[in-house]
């Protein structure tokens, strides 16, 4: 029996068993629908109510500030969508800022704006590691920018970004800022108030939690245009029958994630920094890509000259490796991903992109057979 | 066909990958070789995406659009094996699309299956599946192989209406040695019984023989949008070489064809040739169209061996065309001609000549002239 190593926990993590337990109650026994008025209905509003004040505690912030989504992608584009469309409304502007880094669900959102509703779109250069200083997002800023929406940490290099300080120079200008903070959520101090942003995006499934649900933080007094209308749930901004028992999982997880973090960050940093002196000094034309030290604990990622990133995953699952080339993606697609490509990798080495992230069940043997599977894997593909 | 426990495990240690199409032949061919016992991955090509025809559901190309990935990905799931798309749009393109424009520049009606099976499944793919560590490609053609004690034969399916042997016989030793077709040895109809058995889906959209890459199948407007020089206006010309009409471009026609020539006159007349070089379509009653020789280039021995001097065999000229008795006649490394006992009818520059001993492909080359 070969090895089975998952390495793509920012792809996606289990479920803890602390989690799963507190979801079973409201599938079958408390399955009341919250927006009822009788007891059952009760129940589930209570179980409703207590997950938004868990969440509240999570993020350093009220309980009607957080708002309930049903995956990170709806986080980032309720915030996209809903700010810059209610700033416009009211006149502010149609100015938008972000980078050519994002993730897909703000990037493709921001550029939608842009195509279809009339605003302008500045893409901040990046450097080398994925990153954008305060002072290039001052110099962006203009009198008509009514949103700012850069990320925590990159999903495909996981560098982090400077986020306290670049939205402080959005709310000197009394400029909206997001941060999508998916990517960042397992293992960063997700306190709103410390980072100082308007709107924050992240999903339970990243850190330990169950899928199809996520979370918006929406700072109080921030005008957000409905993206899905119906029913007044969630303050009128988010029309749909809450999620009860992925709710209080998200809860539950996000509570684990802030009492497990010493240690897990802890273990995650010697797993990271095992695997990439492991694969940058056994793989022969190996780089890390992304920040070396500025990056999420638990991720490593590189890129190999001449490599068919495509053809290296398949042999490394086949080798029993789960890994990915940045993001979760399987369509075979060919070209280098485009965040390499603005960080100004090139495409030889670009096209031969991995990313390796540990989890909570990562092991140091875990770590050896998979730095000596890249090593073999690349090896054969160069031949 | 069910297999004993202990040739079960036998297999377990025979990694095989299996070319997933999402249709029901290769389906079949994937749940035969899960039930044996082997360990199986699917591999499904990313050949060819029609920029043109995306945002058309209707309009897309067979071959790997997207309904077919999620087929097959589907069938995997069910039989539980890893599948994988491997992207192979550009050696497709260089290979098998380009052959396929310039045969047709060329005057020819190039069959760009067989440029496919020779470079792309059983070169690219099978390179593909070795370095994931199997020892055989398997794939869901009618053909079957058998080993003999020094080599391995090719031999058409047992059906002989869905046999494919034709568009196989590019292939050679070292990939026979590969080769697997588990459903060679049924036939559609029994294909059709076992995937009912397993579970699978029968409706199958249609036979994967036509050209995968065309949007509907219809190569028309595909030369117009990628080789527009092909489809110049031009002369007719009668067998005394006098201009009998016009015509729209040569790609539009075939040899032997009769409809759409728009011609007058007492007798029927028949496209012949095509004269890439004048941009002219000879035309000429239908016993112009009967040959009793032919030439053909490019010559794959299956066996590896150029036969040292000229033999007897049958001859198929088309996909599914009867195959004819002649005399093959190497001609150096890689050309031939062959004899026909009796004449034959409208022998195609750029299909292929297939050359049988009963069942068994010996080899086969493109016809030149």
């Amino acid at each position: 029996m070969r090895p089975q190593v998952y390495l793509d926990h920012a792809a996606t993590t289990p479920v803890a068993p602390e989690v799963l337990a507190a979801m079973l109650p409201y599938f079958s026994e408390q399955f009341g629908n919250p927006n009822s008025v009788h007891r059952w209905g009760q129940q589930a509003e209570h179980a409703v109510y207590a997950a938004r004040q868990q969440l509240a505690v999570s993020l350093n912030c009220t309980a009607g500030e957080i708002l309930f989504t049903g995956c990170g992608s709806e986080s980032d584009n309720l915030a996209l969508r809903g700010a810059a469309l209610a700033a416009q409304a009211a006149g502010r502007g149609s100015h938008l800022i972000t980078t050519a880094v994002e993730h897909h669900a703000v990037l493709h959102t921001a550029q939608q704006l842009a195509d279809h509703f009339d605003f302008e779109l500045t893409l901040l250069a990046v450097d080398a590691h994925g990153c954008v200083s305060a002072q290039q997002l001052a110099d962006a800023m203009r009198p008509d920018t009514v949103l700012v929406s850069l990320m925590q940490a990159n999903n495909e290099v996981g560098s982090l970004q400077p986020v306290a300080e670049l939205a402080a120079v959005a709310r000197a200008r009394g400029v909206l800022f997001h941060t999508d903070s998916v990517q960042a959520a397992s293992q960063l101090e997700l306190d709103v108030q410390a980072l100082g942003v308007d709107l924050l995006s992240i999903a339970a499934h990243k850190f330990y939690g169950p899928k199809g649900v996520g979370a918006l933080y929406v700072r109080k007094g921030t005008q957000l245009q409905p993206q899905q209308t119906g029913g007044s749930q969630e303050n009128g901004l988010r029309a749909g029958t809450q999620n009860v028992p992925l709710l209080a999982g998200m809860a539950a997880a996000l509570q684990l994630v802030q009492q497990r973090r010493a240690p897990d960050n802890e273990k995650f940093l010697q797993l990271r920094a095992a695997l990439i002196a492991g694969v940058l000094q056994r793989v022969p034309e190996s780089r890390l890509t992304g920040h070396a030290e500025l990056r999420l604990h638990n991720h490593a990622s590189f890129v190999f000259r001449g490599v068919d990133g495509n053809a290296l995953l398949r042999r490394l699952d086949v080798e029993g490796v789960a890994a990915s080339s940045g993001s979760a993606c399987k369509t075979g697609d060919p070209r280098p991903s485009g965040v390499l490509l603005a960080m100004g990798i090139q495409p030889e080495w670009a096209r031969g992109s991995l990313r390796l992230s540990v989890g909570r069940a990562t092991t140091a043997a875990d770590i050896d057979y998979s730095v000596q599977t890249v090593e073999r894997c690349v090896a054969a593909l160069r031949k | 066909m069910t297999t004993s426990p202990a040739a079960k495990l036998a297999n377990a240690n025979t990694r095989v990958v299996i070319a997933m199409s999402g249709g029901v032949d290769s389906s079949v061919a994937a749940a035969l070789l899960v039930e044996q016992g082997y360990d199986v991955l699917g591999l499904m090509l990313r050949l060819w995406s029609d920029e043109s025809a995306k945002d058309s559901r209707n309009s897309h190309n067979k071959c790997c659009a997207p309904d077919a990935i999620i087929e097959a990905r589907a069938i995997a799931g069910q039989l539980a094996i890893p599948f994988y798309v491997v992207d192979a749009q550009q050696i497709f393109r260089e290979q098998v699309v380009q052959f396929f424009l310039d045969g047709y520049s060329a005057g020819t009606t190039p069959n760009p299956c067989l440029e496919c099976n020779r470079y792309i499944r059983w070169t690219f793919l099978l390179n593909e599946a070795l370095s994931l560590g199997a020892q055989y490609l398997a794939t869901g053609h009618f053909a079957r192989v058998q080993r003999k004690p020094a080599s391995w034969q090719l031999l058409r399916g047992t059906d002989a209406a869905k046999d494919q042997s034709y568009v196989l016989s590019v292939l050679n030793q070292q990939q026979l040695a590969h080769a697997m077709f588990p459903v060679g040895a049924y036939t559609k109809a029994e294909v059709r019984e076992l995937a009912r058995g397993f579970g699978l889906p029968v409706h199958s959209r249609r036979d994967s023989q036509d050209l995968c890459f065309l949007p509907d199948g219809d190569y028309r407007p595909f030369l117009q949008e990628h080789a527009p020089a092909t489809l110049r206006p031009g002369a007719i010309a009668d067998s005394a070489g006098r201009q009998v009409g016009m015509h729209a471009g040569l790609p539009l026609f075939t040899i032997g064809q009769r409809k759409g020539l728009r011609l007058a006159g007492p007798e029927a007349q028949y496209v012949v040739a095509m004269d890439a070089v004048n941009n002219t379509l000879r035309v000429g009653p239908r016993g112009a169209l009967a040959s009793t020789r032919l030439r053909a280039e490019r010559v794959n021995w299956v066996s590896g061996v150029v036969p040292a001097e000229a033999f007897a065999a049958e001859v198929q000229i088309r996909a599914h065309g009867r195959p004819a008795p002649a005399r093959i006649i190497p001609e150096g490394s890689d050309g031939v001609t062959v004899e026909f006992e009796a004449a034959v009818q409208s022998a195609t520059p750029g299909q292929a000549a297939v050359f049988y001993a009963g069942a068994e492909i010996l080899g086969g080359g493109v016809i030149a002239s």
